[in-house]
C-alpha cells in the first residue's frame, strides 16, 4: 500500500513583541480555533508554592481590565466553546468561535493577556483558591487511586525536581497562597515574548495575521523566563506501598525515560503499546485474558519537557497477588529486550500510528485539536511543522529499535514499585515495601 | 495599523451559513435501513449500527444482559476469534466502541477510507455473527463482576446508580447497563445466544455510515458488507419495549443519603423524572436547561461555583431517552457545604419556576449560545454519525438539523416559564447525598427535607 500523505500546513510569523502567531487554514465548518499557549507549567513552581499555575489559570476566566464581568458570558454569548488547562510544562487556553465572532474572541484573549492584573480582586483570588481545592477533593482525594500519581511523582523525583510535585499542587500550599504572589507570575510568564497564538479554521490567513497584529501586537513583549533544568536517576529499585480506599490491589511500575522528541521517546512509546494497547498487546493477553491474574493492564511512556517517565500499571484479580503480577511482567520486559517485537507486532503497530496521526487531523480547535498540535510543536518543540517529522518517528522506528530502548530504559534494578493496597492489607504490597502516605 | 478600541467589546458579525449534512436513505433486500451522509474532510470513515434494545430491554432479574452481549460481539465472530478480532481491528488503525443506551445499542468503527471494506466487514461480522462462546462469556462476565466491585468506590457511580433506581423504582430503566452482581450471577451463555437472536435483527436495526465516500460508494458497501444479514428470531422478541412502560409514581423520597465515611466531598443528585426526548417543548426545555445549569455561565454554576465556592463545578440536564427521563442537578461539593449546597441547588430550581423567571439577558445568553455553537458539532465524521443515530433513536425527521436553530430562536421567556411550571416540580425532587453522613447529618436536617432515608451501596 502506498504510505498515507499526512500533514499539517501552517504559516508562521513572530510580532516584533515576541508572539509566536501560526495559521492554519481549514474551510469545513464556519468556525475558528483560537489557541494560545503560555510556556508556565508547575514545574515552575517551587516547593511550598505548588499548584500555583494552576490556579493561576483559573484567574484568567474571571475578567480583565476592559472586560470585567468574567471572561465566559461573552463569549458565551458568540457561540463560543472554551476552556483552559495547565500541565507540568505549559498551560494552554482555548476557544472555538463561530467565522463572525474571531474578533471578540482575540479581543477577550489579548486583554488577558495584557490587561489581567487590574481586574484581579482579593475577592475573585480567595473564591478560585476555594473552587480549587474543590478540584483537588473531587479529582484526587475523594476517587479510587486519585492519589497515587502524587506518591509515585515524590519517588521518582528528588523534592526540589519540580516534577516531584502534581500540577494541582498540595493542598496546604494552595491554602497559603496570597494574592500578591499572582502579580509576580503574571509579569514573569504572562506575556507575548512566553506565548504562542494559533489561529485555525476558516479564516484567510493574511487575514488572521492582521488580526493577531491588532489585537497582541500593542502589548509590551517580555524577557523570556529562563528554561528550567533538572536531572534525575533511581539507582535501585525502590517498593513503596500506599493504602487507599480500594477493593483490590494495584501495582504502579515507573521508570525515568528520555524527554519528549529526544531519541527513544517514540521508541517507548510503541514499546507501551506493544505491552498493553488491546487485547493481542503482550500483557493484556497474558496477565488478564491467559492467566486471568490481572483484571486490566496498561503501559505508556509519559512524554513530559525535561524528562519523561515510562509506566506500567495492573490490577490484581480476586485471588492473585501483586508478587504473581510483578513476576510474569518481568519476564515479557526481559523477552522485550532479549528478542523485540515481531514483524507482525510492528505493522500492527505502523497502521495504528498512521491511522491516529490521521484521526489527529479532524478538529481544528480544543484539547488535542489542530490548532493545540500546532502550539505543542511550536512550544515544546520550536516548530510548528513538526507533525510529519512526529509521524516519521514512528514510521522509523524498527525492531531494532525498540529492543534496545526497552533494554536502555526499563531496568528491572532500578524503578519504583509501588504497591496500592486496601486499607489495613499490608501483606498484599511486594515484599519489602515501605509505606507512604500522600495528603 | 489602528489601535484596537478597548472601550468596547467587538459585536458577533452574521451568523455563517452552514449546510448540514444531508442524508440519503437506502432499504437493504434484507430490511435494514441505512443512512449515507457525505463527509469530505479527512479520509475517514464513521459505520455506525445501530440495535433496538439497550439497557431497558433486560429481562426484570437479568440486568445487564444487552450490555453484556454488546460486549461479545468483540469476543470472537464466524471465523476470528477474540485475539483475531482485535488483530484484525489494530491491523486497520479501527477505533471500535460500543454504547449501550437505555433504548438501542450502537456499534461504532472509524478507520482510514483505504480500509473501509475490511472495516465495514469486520464490524458486520461482530455485530451480527458474533460466536458468542460459553468460555468467553464467562471471562468477560467475570471481568464486569470484578468491575462492579470497584464502582462501589467510586462516588459518582454510586450516585448514578442509585439515583436511576430512586426515580424509576421497578422501571426498566431503574439499573445502569452494567447491570448488579446478583444479575449477572444469573446470566447464562443460553440467554445471550437467545437475546442476540431476538434483538439483533436487519429489519430493526440501523446502519449509519459516514466519511469520505459518495452516497453510491457507501451504499454498496453496505450491501456488499450487510446485505447478506438474515433475520434470526429469539427470546426478546415481542417484549415490551421500556419506552412504552409508563413508570409509576410512587411516594417522593424527599432525602437519601449513601453514607461514604471521611468522603472529602459528597456527591450529590438532585431531580425527578420529567419529559420524554420527543416532547414538543423541547426546544424550551433546551433553553430553561441552559439559563438554570447546562452551561458555564448559569444559575448553578454561578451560584454554587463563582459566587459560593461549594465546588468545582455543578450543572443540570436531562438524560434523554424515548420514554420518560429524568432532570438532573449534579455536583460533587466540599463536604462541609453540603447542606448550604443543596439548599441553593433547590432555591435555584424553585427560583426559576416562580419568582425569578429568566430575564432578557439570560434569554438572549441561553439561545445564542446553543444556536451559533451548533454547527460545531458537525466537524467529525464520528460527530455526524453520532447526530444521525440520535434521529434515527428519536425517530426525528431529515430536517431535524436545519430546523434547530429557529426552533430554538422561536422560544420565547415565557415559554421557558411554562416549561419550567410544567416539567420542573420542587415537590417531586429527590436530593441524593453520596458522603460522609456522620459529618453532614446535623445540617441536613435544618433543610427540612425529613429523615434522610439511609442506602448503601450495592452494585
Amino acid at each position: 500500500m502506498t504510505p498515507l500523505a499526512i500533514d499539517l500546513p501552517f504559516t508562521k510569523r513572530t510580532l516584533a513583541n515576541g508572539l509566536d502567531v501560526i495559521v492554519h487554514e481549514d474551510r469545513h465548518v464556519p468556525i475558528v480555533a483560537v489557541n494560545v499557549w503560555y510556556h508556565v507549567g508547575s514545574k515552575n513552581e517551587r516547593p511550598g508554592r505548588t499548584g500555583f499555575a494552576h490556579l493561576f489559570e483559573h484567574l484568567m476566566f474571571e475578567g480583565s481590565e476592559h472586560y470585567n464581568a468574567g471572561y465566559f458570558p461573552p463569549l458565551q454569548q458568540a457561540g463560543a466553546l472554551l476552556n483552559g488547562s495547565t500541565n507540568a510544562d505549559r498551560t494552554n487556553y482555548w476557544e472555538v468561535v463561530p467565522t463572525s465572532a474571531i474578533d471578540r474572541a482575540l479581543w477577550m484573549e489579548s486583554d488577558r493577556m495584557g490587561f489581567l492584573l487590574p481586574a484581579l480582586t482579593r475577592e475573585r483570588f480567595e473564591t478560585q483558591r476555594d473552587v480549587v481545592l474543590n478540584e483537588r477533593r473531587q479529582s484526587y482525594e475523594n476517587r479510587p487511586y486519585g492519589m497515587v500519581m502524587m506518591a509515585l511523582s515524590a519517588a521518582l523525583y528528588p523534592p526540589d525536581h519540580p516534577y516531584s510535585w502534581m500540577t494541582i499542587g498540595s493542598a496546604e500550599d494552595i491554602r497559603a497562597m496570597q494574592l500578591e504572589d499572582v502579580q509576580e507570575f503574571f509579569r514573569t510568564y504572562y506575556h507575548p515574548a512566553n506565548a504562542s497564538l494559533v489561529l485555525a479554521g476558516d479564516i484567510d490567513t493574511e487575514r488572521a495575521f492582521e488580526l493577531a497584529e491588532a489585537y497582541f501586537g500593542e502589548i509590551p513583549g517580555g524577557v523570556r523566563p529562563q528554561a528550567v533544568s533538572n536531572g534525575a536517576l533511581l539507582l535501585t529499585e525502590r517498593r513503596l506501598v500506599l493504602e487507599d480506599r480500594v477493593e483490590y490491589p494495584r501495582i504502579y511500575l515507573a521508570w525515568h525515560s528520555p524527554a519528549m522528541f529526544a531519541a527513544d521517546d517514540a521508541e517507548l512509546d510503541l514499546v507501551g503499546d506493544l505491552l498493553a494497547n488491546g487485547k493481542t498487546s503482550r500483557l493484556y493477553k497474558t496477565l488478564v485474558y491467559d492467566l486471568r491474574i490481572a483484571l486490566d493492564v496498561s503501559a505508556y511512556q509519559s512524554s513530559r519537557e525535561i524528562g519523561s517517565f515510562f509506566l506500567l500499571v495492573a490490577t490484581a484479580a480476586p485471588g492473585h497477588t501483586l508478587a504473581e503480577i510483578q513476576s510474569r511482567v518481568d519476564e515479557e520486559l526481559r523477552r522485550v529486550k532479549e528478542s523485540g517485537p515481531s514483524v507482525e507486532e510492528m505493522e500492527r503497530s505502523v497502521a495504528q500510528v498512521e491511522a491516529h496521526f490521521m484521526y489527529r487531523l479532524q478538529t481544528v480547535g480544543g484539547f488535542g485539536g489542530k490548532s493545540d498540535q500546532l502550539n505543542a510543536y511550536n512550544v515544546l518543540r520550536g516548530n510548528p511543522g513538526f507533525f510529519a517529522g512526529d509521524l516519521d518517528r514512528y514510521r522509523n522506528a524498527t525492531r531494532d529499535s525498540l529492543q534496545a530502548a526497552a533494554q536502555a530504559y526499563l531496568a528491572l534494578d532500578r524503578r519504583v514499585a509501588l504497591s496500592v493496597i486496601p486499607r489495613g492489607q499490608h501483606a498484599l504490597a511486594l515484599e519489602d515495601s515501605t509505606a507512604v502516605s500522600v495528603s | 495599523m489602528t489601535r484596537i478600541d478597548r472601550s468596547r467589546l467587538p459585536d458577533v458579525g452574521v451568523d455563517p451559513r452552514f449546510v448540514f449534512p444531508s442524508i440519503v436513505r437506502h432499504t437493504l433486500g434484507n430490511g435494514l435501513r441505512v443512512c449515507t451522509v457525505e463527509h469530505h474532510n479527512v479520509p475517514i470513515i464513521t459505520i455506525n449500527l445501530q440495535v433496538a434494545g439497550g439497557s431497558g430491554a433486560d429481562p426484570e432479574g437479568l440486568e445487564g444482559l444487552a450490555a453484556l452481549v454488546a460486549d461479545m460481539a468483540d469476543e470472537g465472530t464466524g471465523t476470528l476469534s477474540a485475539l483475531e478480532v482485535s488483530d484484525a481491528l489494530s491491523r486497520i488503525g479501527a477505533a471500535y466502541d460500543v454504547d449501550v443506551g437505555g433504548d438501542a445499542t450502537d456499534f461504532s468503527l472509524t478507520t482510514l477510507t483505504r480500509f473501509a471494506s475490511r472495516g465495514a466487514a469486520l464490524l458486520a461480522d461482530m455485530a451480527t455473527r458474533p460466536r458468542l462462546l460459553e468460555s468467553e462469556f464467562l471471562r468477560v462476565r467475570q471481568l464486569r463482576l470484578d468491575r462492579l466491585r470497584q464502582l462501589k468506590d467510586l462516588p459518582s457511580a454510586v450516585a448514578e446508580q442509585t439515583f436511576l433506581r430512586l426515580v424509576y423504582g421497578n422501571h426498566p430503566y431503574a439499573h445502569l447497563a452494567i447491570g448488579s452482581d446478583a444479575s449477572l450471577r444469573r446470566l447464562t451463555s443460553d440467554e445471550i445466544v437467545s437475546f442476540h437472536a431476538g434483538a439483533f435483527q436487519p429489519s430493526k436495526s440501523m446502519l449509519i455510515v459516514c466519511g469520505a465516500m459518495t452516497h453510491e460508494d457507501m451504499r454498496r458497501l453496505a450491501e456488499d458488507t450487510f446485505g447478506g444479514w438474515v433475520a434470526t428470531h429469539g427470546s426478546a422478541n415481542g417484549a415490551r419495549a421500556a419506552s412504552d412502560i409508563e413508570p409509576v409514581a410512587g411516594p417522593v423520597t424527599k432525602l437519601v443519603v449513601v453514607p461514604r465515611e471521611s468522603a472529602a466531598q459528597s456527591e450529590l443528585r438532585i431531580g425527578h423524572l420529567s419529559a420524554r426526548r420527543v416532547t414538543p417543548d423541547y426546544s424550551a426545555l433546551l433553553v430553561m436547561n441552559a439559563v438554570l445549569g447546562g452551561q458555564f455561565v448559569s444559575r448553578v454554576n454561578l451560584k454554587l461555583r463563582e459566587e459560593k465556592a461549594y465546588t468545582y463545578g455543578a450543572r443540570t440536564s436531562f438524560d434523554w431517552r424515548r420514554g420518560m427521563s429524568p432532570f438532573v442537578l449534579q455536583t460533587s461539593v466540599h463536604t462541609a457545604s453540603t447542606a448550604d449546597a443543596i439548599a441553593d441547588s433547590l432555591a435555584e430550581i424553585a427560583g426559576l419556576r416562580g419568582t425569578r423567571p429568566p430575564t432578557d439577558e439570560e434569554m438572549s445568553l441561553a439561545k445564542a449560545s446553543l444556536t451559533r455553537g451548533y454547527p460545531r458539532g458537525f466537524e467529525t465524521a464520528q460527530q455526524v454519525a453520532r447526530s444521525v443515530s440520535m434521529l434515527s433513536l428519536y425517530g426525528l425527521p431529515d430536517t431535524y438539523f436545519e430546523e434547530f436553530v429557529p426552533k430554538v430562536n422561536a422560544v420565547t421567556g415565557r415559554d421557558v416559564v411554562d416549561a419550567a411550571a410544567r416539567y420542573l416540580d420542587p415537590a417531586k425532587l429527590t436530593t441524593l447525598v453520596v458522603g460522609d453522613y456522620s459529618a453532614i447529618a446535623e445540617t441536613l436536617r435544618g433543610l427540612n427535607l425529613g429523615e434522610p432515608q439511609m442506602r448503601a451501596a450495592e452494585f
